[in-house]
Order: C-alpha cells, then structure tokens, then sequence
C-alpha cells in the first residue's frame, strides 16, 4: 500500500514538474524589469570535449554566485540554464530554441563546438536573440555573413594561429621542413589551412613533409610519432588540444620526439596542468588569447588573481583558458546590459536595444580589455611563448613571452582570412613587438 | 533464439480486429500531437524531429519483423539529410529537394541491400554498423565538401515556390512530418499485412521453408529494406530541414543504436510504435536534459533497461495490453 | 611495384613494429567480445565500457600506489590488479542482475540491454572520474625506450610498446588456446558455444558457464584497458570509439574465434599503420574495408564455421 501511494506521489511530482516545464515562459521579450536575468548557456558536459566544458560552467557558476551576492545586473539576480552539447547539433538546435521560447532566456551564450555555433548563429538572427559566442572559433562565422544578433567575446582561429606562427618566425627563422598533426575536424583542418596559408606568404619555400588528421579522440599516436621520428621535421605544428594533445605529447616526449623538433602547439594551455613536468621546456605554447596564469602585466592583476585563488579554492586545480572565456563573456554580458540599461534611461532593454549595445562595446578582462568590433567580432590579445617550469606552477608556463595586439593578428573587417593571410608579407615580421622579459 | 513469444513476433494489423486497435489511437496520438504542438511552441520542432526519427524507425520496424537489426540505419538518414544540405543552395523548393534525398537514400539502399541481404544476425547489423562508419568517415575526411564536423548550414527553403514566416514555416514543417508520418504508417501496415510482409517473420523463424516454398527470402528481405532506406532518407530530409544543419553525427554508431532503441521503446507490435517511441525518446531526452544536464545518458539508459526488463512490449504494447483489458 | 617496396622497405619496417603494438592492444579487447559472444551469443556493446572502466581504474590504482612511495613496478601491479577487480565486481553484477533476465529473448532486446548499460556506465565514468584527461605512465616510462636502426637513424621505440603490449597479447592467446582445450571448465565453455543445447542435455550447467565467461570477458576487456592506460590519456568517450573497432575484429573473425580475433586484430593493426605512412587519410576506414572484403569472400568470417541452417 505505502509503495502504491509513493508511486502515485512520485508519479504527481514528475507530471507537476513536467507540467511546469512544458507550460512555463511565454514572458520572452517583455520589457519590464525581470524577477531574474536568465542566461541561456550551451557547453560540452559529455564527450571528449567536455574537458572544456565543464571547466567553463564551473567558472560561470563560480562568477554567477559573485555577481548575485552583489546584487545581480541592473539589480536582477542571474540564473543560468546550462545545455550539453555533447548529443549533437539537432538536439542542441531543439535546446537553443526551448530555453528562447520556454524559458524565456534574456540572453544565449552558444558553444564550444564552431559546429555547434554555425548551427545556433542563424537561429539568433531568426529569434531575435542576443548571442554571445563564448568559445567556438571558427572564423567562418562573421566571414561569411552577417549576424546582428551574434557577438563573439574572444579572439578565433587567424589570430590563434598567426601569433604562433610569428612568434615561431622570431623565434627559428631557419626552419626548413614542417610536419602537421591536427585532429581531424574542423578546428584541425581549418587552423592547417590558415597556417599554410600565413607561412607561404611569410616564408616561402619551406617543405611540409607530412600532414597528418589521426581520427578526434584517437587514444594512440605511436604510429605517428615513429613516422616523425623518421622523417626528423624542423617543426612540428600540432593544434590538438584535450585528451589529444596530453597522449601525443606524453608519447612524443617519451620518445624523444621533442629533441629532434621544435613543436608549436597554440592551444596547450588548456593540457599543461595535466601534463606537469611531462611537458618539455623550450617549444612554443599558445593559449588562445592572453590569460596566461603568468601574464607578465596584466591590466587588473588582483582581479586576476582573485578570479585564479577564487577558482582553485573552489574546484582545487588552476582556471584554463574556457573559464576564462567564459569569464568574459560573462564580462561582455555584464558590460553590455549596463550600457543598454544606461541607454534607456534606467529602464530594461528589449532584444532589439540589447543587441544595439553589444556593437562596439568594450570590456574589461583580468588580463586586457576586448572589443567588439561591428561585424561582431571580439579583439582579443594574443599571447605566445616558450615551454618553461618557474618554482611557482608546477606545470609549464611560457617565457620570452610576446603580447600580439588582436588588431594585428586579426582578418579586418570584410576580408576573409585565407585571403587576407596571403597578402601578409615577409616584412610584416618586423611589426611583431620584442618579447617581454619574465 | 526466436523463443519467447512477444510482441515482437505479432504481426501487425494481419488480423482485420486489431486494426480498429490502431486506428484510434492514431486519431488520439494525432489530435495530441497537434494541441501540443500549438500549446507549446518550442515542442512543435521536438516533435517534428520525433515525427521524422519516427519515419526512420518504420524501415527498422520492417528489419525487426525479419529478425534482422541494422546497426547502421543512420546512414540513410544521413544520406538524406546530406542531399538536402548539398542540393539547398541550387535548388531552395523544399517540395523537389524531400523526393529527391528520398530517392538517393533508396538507391543507396539498392546498392547496399543488394549486398547486406546475403548476410544473416551479427553479420547483418555489423556489415550495416561499418557501412554507417564508412559513410560517417567520409562525411568527416572530405572536408573540402563536407566541411567536416562543423557541418552544413542547410539555407532557407521555399515551399511551392513560397517564403514563408519563420512561424508559418515551423508550421508547414510539423504539417509535413505529421502528412508522411501517416502515409508512411500506413504504406507499412498494408506491406506487412500483404504476402511480402508476412515473408519477411518467415525470414526470422524458419527461412529455409520459405526457400522451400519457392519464396526468395534475400528478394523479400531486399525489397524491406529499399523502403527502409527510402524511409530512412524521407526522415533524414525532414531532419535537415527543421534543424537546418547536418553534421557526419547523423551517420555515427550511436545515431543507428538510438533508431533501434525508439523501436523497441515504441514497440515493433505496430506502426504506430516508432512514433510513440520516437516522441517519449526525444521528450525524454529534452526533460532529462533539462533536469540534469549532466546525466541525461544514464537516464536515457535506464528508461530503455526498465523497457526491456519490464515492458518488452515498448510503449504500443503496454497500451494495447491496456486496451484489450478493458475492451 | 618491387620498386616501390623496396624504396619503402624500411619505413615498412616501421610500420610494421606500429602495427604490432596497436594490433595487441585490438586484440585485447574483442577477444573478450567474441568469447563472451561465442557463449552468451550477445554482442556486448557495455564491452566498451568495461574496457574503459578498467583502463581509468588501473590509472586510479596506479597513481594511488605512487602516492604512497611503491616503487615503480608497482604499477603493474595496478595494471593486474584492476583488471580482476573490474572482472570480478562488474561482471557478475552484470550477467547476474541484468543479462540473465533476457537470455531467450529476442536479438535485438538483447543488443540494446546491453546498449543501455552502456549509456547508463558512460555517465557512470564521467561521475566517478571527471572529464579532465587523467593519465598514469609510469608502467611505460620505468622500462625506457629501446633504439631501433633506422637506416643511419635510429628510431626510439619504448620498451612497454615494443615488447610488453605483443607479449601479454601472445601471452593471453596462448593461455586462453591452453584453458579452452586443455582444461575441463574450458572445454565445457567451447561445447556451449559450438551447440548450447547438446551441452545443456549432457548435463553441462549453462548458467554456470555464462557466468564465469562473461565474468572472464570483462576481465579481458579491463585488461585491455588495464595494459592501454599507460600509453593514453583517459578522457569521457573512449568507450564508445573502442567497442566499434572491435565490432568489425569480431565480425571479420568468426564468432567466437580466438585465433581469428588475433589474426584479425593483426591484419588491422597492420593495415591502420601502413595507411598512417602511406595513405593517412583512409587510416578509419581501413578496418571497415578489411571487415567487408573478407566477408565478400567468407560470410562466416575468416574463421568462422557456416552454421548449419535450421528447416
């Protein structure tokens, strides 16, 4: 008898709570002060990729619980809804459209995967929907159309792999063979593409003696490392990241790949804490844009090290680059509702005058400050270094640090970057700013 | 291995009683669908998608009654969802570009059923599972066309000629689904209740007597399968036109292995259990999601094991053994 | 042709020692699949799940050994030890409380039981061990590297690659060829799965035999997982990407085919690491490839006996 009822009971509260959900919202779009900010977020919490996703929802909860105790934006408290997008693009197409539509978000932030952006993009111009692109990188977004609705609060993938490619030009100007290793999607073929692209223009003539697209995820690199090994490239450009990066290099190194190549890995930022001492000293690492935990000037250090203490007392291990992609978005949507707010006098923006006050907007980050530019795309600095171990981490960090200014590395407006990268010229190096001692 | 008797085996409208059973039902699940629909915006396009997936499941529902399971059925979605991506920027009229992936996702059929059907159980599902793989693969490597993962943005569509409204649109797609969900169902209950269908449960039990009966089974069990591909690549055209991109994800293990789970959450008893099954997966997924964004998969899990243990009927069979009941 | 093999000859030389090392690590894992297949006539997808519980519990282990200042050969220990753990916790809590309830069903209800335990171990994984990629190399880096001459070159290879992974992976063929035909318990395995039903007449308890092969099958498939993890990093999805490959070695080997799984395993290993010198692109495809054009050729699978067909 008791089971009967705590079926019925149980039966109840999930009908009640579907019913909620299914009858909820309705209330998008309306422009009296809300009861709460709802912030609609999209992130890898299953799959190979949420090696970055659930970092980054860990630093937006972390901020949301600051920003609430202090009062919430405009005076409205923060809610997030967080979407995985680990099961693919037409649920995550059906998710973006619920949070809109059910529970009445006031703002999205799309995606880690540029798949996942390419997908939610559009939808932001179709409902009408500010649309923060927190992380993908794809450089497809803005290049090849127009989004109104759509902002990204980061750098993408031309400055994240012209900056090493500068830095490496500096760096060993004498190179003569290259070998690529990228994972086999879109990231990995599109960052070789605009590498080839930079370094034909920049320095012509150099031999690519193998390219490699293992398979995203493969657990084994043996059979790659051994034909590097054999065919002994100059460099080895590697824009894996992940679970990837940590397994090439952890066999690369035990084989001692490392002595026979300089590699360049513009996304390792994210695998050093992983790797520790594993990761050999003297290659050049990138961290897709400048929040190094060792950023040797940064614009508002004790908001940083607030921001890395806060973080590491919280989830025990130091913040990567995702949280700190979040926390600017974070920042860009905090910076973006005053303005609006500013703009109409006190009142609550609608979609429309929220959108307006993303254009241009700049914001401040721990590290810099970051701009929107008008066709969305935020200038984010970039910073590339060499591997090295200093008493203070005990993972790898650069040194010879050089601060690429986002304009300089960065497609203008208008131009696509393949295109643009083959315009660059051999004295274009000589733009590149001296490394900062530290 | 054929054993127990569940509803798996029960063909399907071949008793002229049972298809009264389904018919209001049908008329119920429709009248719901629709009410949802309009009372719930954002669930039109779930439902869509459900209705769609529910197509693709008719053509495994078709296999199962062979006893065959095919471990690779996402392919034809792909194949049709990918037709409409590549074809969209040439040709935008939505009513050219569905039969046209339909007909490129039957010749697929075609080419691979003739190759598969000699082929029996583990053998059967895992040629189609590498197949699938095959197909997943290339979508991912030629990414000069494909564009890899990030997939393709399928543009906006025009119907009879027409531009519709972003709501009228959403409208035309969920009418659309639902008009082939019907004919489609009931394409399959006069198949299986026709000599052909009811070869394809001799495939499953005793193949050797329909040989001896004179009745090919590799020609029934190939003329199964063309319609599930053509089924299969009719969903994959809906699929892509209501979510508007496609990726290789579409084509991958895990994609076939849903397809046959919303069959046998549904129920294989009837046509109308891949959209039962269809619409409780993908509603499911939606609330699990929402609930616990982080174990929505072990949800999932765990209502497809309590199905099975429990409820090996799916959802149509709990249904029917409800409505016999109280008949 | 010969031209060309001859140019080639030392970089397939390379390929070649690749190959092996990635060929133990496949057969590893479906050798336990088509055991546990040829017995249970069940194809496990929750496979990919014992393999990847084992690899990150072996990890676990491992670093938790370090941790307490054991000298570096107990890592292998670590290897050893989650492997029987894993085998021993999850395989009979899985015949016992799921699989055994649907044995005599339908295919299919079968299949997807075990899809489901797949589904609900992924998030399992992801709960127990976070997402952050862990690794533990130690087994790896205690034995070094060893030199292999490479024209005037030489090419370092490490020891665990070269030596340990081919070994174990001879060692357990060997040792399961011996326990399936030497031993009673292992013929009364091989009588059920040739025909279940004239071993059950004779008096052979099935579920008996059911239990300990599964159990057996997920022991293997942590071992496989076990012997990987010091070569990779651990990351949510690895399961997934495992179980399919070893899909295509079971299928093109025959069911329950131990020799076939290892031949198998080897013409795949091989066939991944010429395309990765040769032809990088079809490197995914090429256990597919080799899967459908051996059973264009054989349907039963290289190994494989026609099953007589029942009237």
């Amino acid at each position: 008898m008791t089971s009967a009822i705590t079926r019925r009971e149980a039966m109840f509260g999930a009908a009640a709570t579907a019913g909620s959900l299914l009858l909820a919202g309705g209330n998008a779009g309306a422009q009296t002060k809300p009861t709460e900010l709802r912030v609609g977020i999209t992130t890898f919490l299953s799959g190979a990729a949420s090696v970055f996703g659930v970092p980054a929802r860990n630093a937006a909860e972390l901020i949301f619980e600051d920003i609430n105790k202090a009062g919430g934006i405009g005076g409205v408290p923060v809610r997030a809804y967080f979407v995985d997008e680990g099961p693919g693009t037409d649920h995550l197409v059906g998710e973006f459209r619920r949070l809109v539509q059910n529970e009445g978000v006031h703002i999205m932030f799309a995606s880690i995967s540029s798949g996942s952006c390419l997908a939610c993009t559009p939808l932001s111009d179709e409902m009408k929907k500010t649309t923060l692109l927190w992380d993908c990188g794809t450089q497809r977004i803005f290049e090849e159309g127009k989004h109104p609705f759509a902002f990204r609060t980061q750098g993408y993938g031309t400055p994240e792999v012209l900056a090493p490619l500068l830095y490496l030009l500096k760096h060993k100007p004498d190179f003569k063979t290259l070998a690529v290793i990228n994972q086999d999607y879109a990231w990995g073929r599109d960052s070789w593409e605009l590498w080839k692209a930079g370094m034909e223009a920049l320095k012509p003539g150099v031999r690519v003696v193998a390219e490699m697209f293992p398979r995203f995820g493969a657990p084994d690199y043996s059979t790659e490392v051994t034909r590097l090994l054999a065919a002994r490239p100059d460099v080895i450009l590697s824009t894996s990241w992940g679970g990837d990066l940590v397994t090439l290099v952890r066999q690369a190194a035990e084989r001692r790949l490392f002595d026979r190549s300089t590699f360049v890995l513009p996304v390792a930022e994210a695998s050093m804490q992983t790797l520790g001492k594993t990761m050999p000293a003297g290659h050049v690492i990138g961290a897709r844009g400048d929040h190094w935990n060792n950023h040797p000037k940064p614009k508002d250090p004790a908001k940083l090290a607030k921001f890395v203490e806060a973080y590491r007392a919280k989830y025990n291990e130091y913040p990567i680059y995702p949280c700190h992609h979040m926390a600017q978005a974070i920042a860009a949507m905090q910076a973006g509702f005053a303005r609006a707010i500013a703009a109409k006098g006190g009142g609550w923006p609608n979609d429309q005058e929220l959108a307006n006050a993303f254009r241009g907007l700049t914001f401040d980050t721990p590290t810099s400050s970051i701009t929107l530019r008008e066709d969305g795309q935020g200038l984010e600095d970039q910073i590339v270094g060499l591997s090295s171990f200093t008493e203070k981490f005990p993972f790898a960090v650069p040194k010879d640090m050089i601060i690429f200014p986002a304009a300089m590395v960065s497609a203008p407006v208008g131009q696509k970057s393949v295109e643009w990268l083959k315009t660059l010229k051999p004295e274009f190096l000589a733009q590149v700013p001296a490394p900062v001692a530290g | 291995m054929s054993g127990s008797a569940n509803s798996l085996s029960r063909p399907a409208g071949a008793a002229p009683a049972r298809s009264l059973g389904e018919g209001l039902p049908a008329l119920l699940g429709i009248a719901a669908l629709v009410l949802v629909a309009w009372a719930v915006p954002w669930l039109k396009f779930v439902l869509t998608i459900a209705l769609a997936k529910g197509i693709a499941v008719l053509g495994i529902l078709l296999l199962l009654r062979a006893g065959q399971v095919s471990f690779g059925h996402a392919m034809f979605l792909a194949t049709g969802a990918y037709t409409v991506a590549f074809v969209a920027p040439f040709q935008t009229e939505a009513l050219l570009l569905l039969p046209l992936a339909a007909l490129l996702a039957t010749l697929l059929g075609l080419a691979v059923g003739l190759f598969v059907v000699r082929y029996r159980d583990i053998f059967f599902g895992m040629l189609n599972l590498a197949l699938s793989m095959v197909l997943y693969s290339l979508l991912e490597k030629l990414y000069e066309y494909t564009k890899g993962t990030d997939g393709i943005r399928v543009s906006v569509l025009t119907f009879a000629g027409l531009r519709p409204e972003r709501e009228t649109q959403e409208w035309l797609m969920f009418g659309l689904a639902l008009l082939l969900a019907v004919l489609f169902g009931l394409l399959v209950r006069a198949y299986l209740a026709s000599p052909m269908g009811r070869a394809l449960a001799g495939i499953k039990t005793r193949e050797t007597r329909l040989e001896f009966m004179g009745v090919s089974a590799r020609r029934v069990l190939l003329f199964a399968y063309v319609l599930s591909a053509l089924m299969g690549g009719t969903a994959g055209a809906l699929v892509a036109m209501t979510s508007r991109h496609v990726t290789p994800q579409l084509a991958y293990w895990t994609s076939s292995g849903e397809l046959v789970f919303i069959a046998i959450l549904g129920g294989a008893g009837s046509a109308l259990g891949p959209f039962l099954g269809a619409a409780a997966f993908e509603l499911v997924r939606v609330y699990a999601a929402a609930a616990v964004a982080d174990a929505w998969q072990m949800i999932l899990g765990a209502v497809l094991l309590l199905v099975i243990l429990f409820a090996p009927g799916g959802i149509w069979g709990m249904l029917a053994g409800r409505l016999r009941r109280s008949a | 042709m010969m031209a060309w093999f001859a140019e080639n000859s030392l970089l397939l030389g390379l390929a070649l020692l690749d190959g092996l090392a990635y060929a133990a690590l496949v057969f590893m894992v479906a050798v336990g699949l088509n055991l546990v297949f040829g017995v249970l006539r069940i194809v496990n997808v929750a496979h990919g799940s014992l393999f990847a519980i084992g690899a990150y519990t072996a990890a676990s282990l491992g670093l938790f050994f370090a941790s307490r200042g054991l000298p570096p050969w107990a890592g292998y220990a670590a290897l050893i030890l989650a492997a029987c753990l894993v085998g021993a916790v999850l395989g009979p809590l899985i015949e016992r409380l799921v699989l055994r309830r649907i044995y005599g069903q339908e295919e299919v209800l079968q299949l997807l039981v075990t899809f489901a335990l797949f589904m609900i171990l992924e998030d399992v994984q992801k709960l127990v061990w976070g997402v952050q990629p862990i690794s533990q190399d130690l087994p790896m880096k205690v034995l070094g590297t060893v030199d292999v001459p490479f024209g005037e070159d030489v090419i370092p290879f490490t020891i665990y690659q070269l030596f340990v992974l081919p070994g174990v992976a001879v060692a357990v063929l060997a040792g399961l060829a011996w326990f399936l035909r030497r031993t009673l318990t292992g013929r009364v395995i091989v009588a059920v799965t040739t025909d279940k039903e004239a071993a059950m007449a004779m008096g052979i308890d099935a579920a008996k035999v059911t239990l300990l092969t599964f159990t057996f099958g997920a022991g293997l498939a942590a071992l496989g997982g076990a012997l990987a993890s010091p070569t990779t990093s651990l990351v949510p999805g690895i399961g997934a990407q495992t179980i399919v490959l070893s899909f295509a070695v079971v299928a093109t080997a025959g069911l329950g085919q131990i020799e076939g799984a290892a031949l198998t395993s080897l013409l795949i290993g091989l066939g991944r690491s010429v395309a990765v010198y040769f032809a990088p692109e079809f490197e995914v495809v090429v256990p597919y490839i080799i899967m459908v054009a051996v059973l264009l050729v054989r349907p039963q699978g290289l190994f494989g006996v026609l099953e007589t067909r029942r009237v």
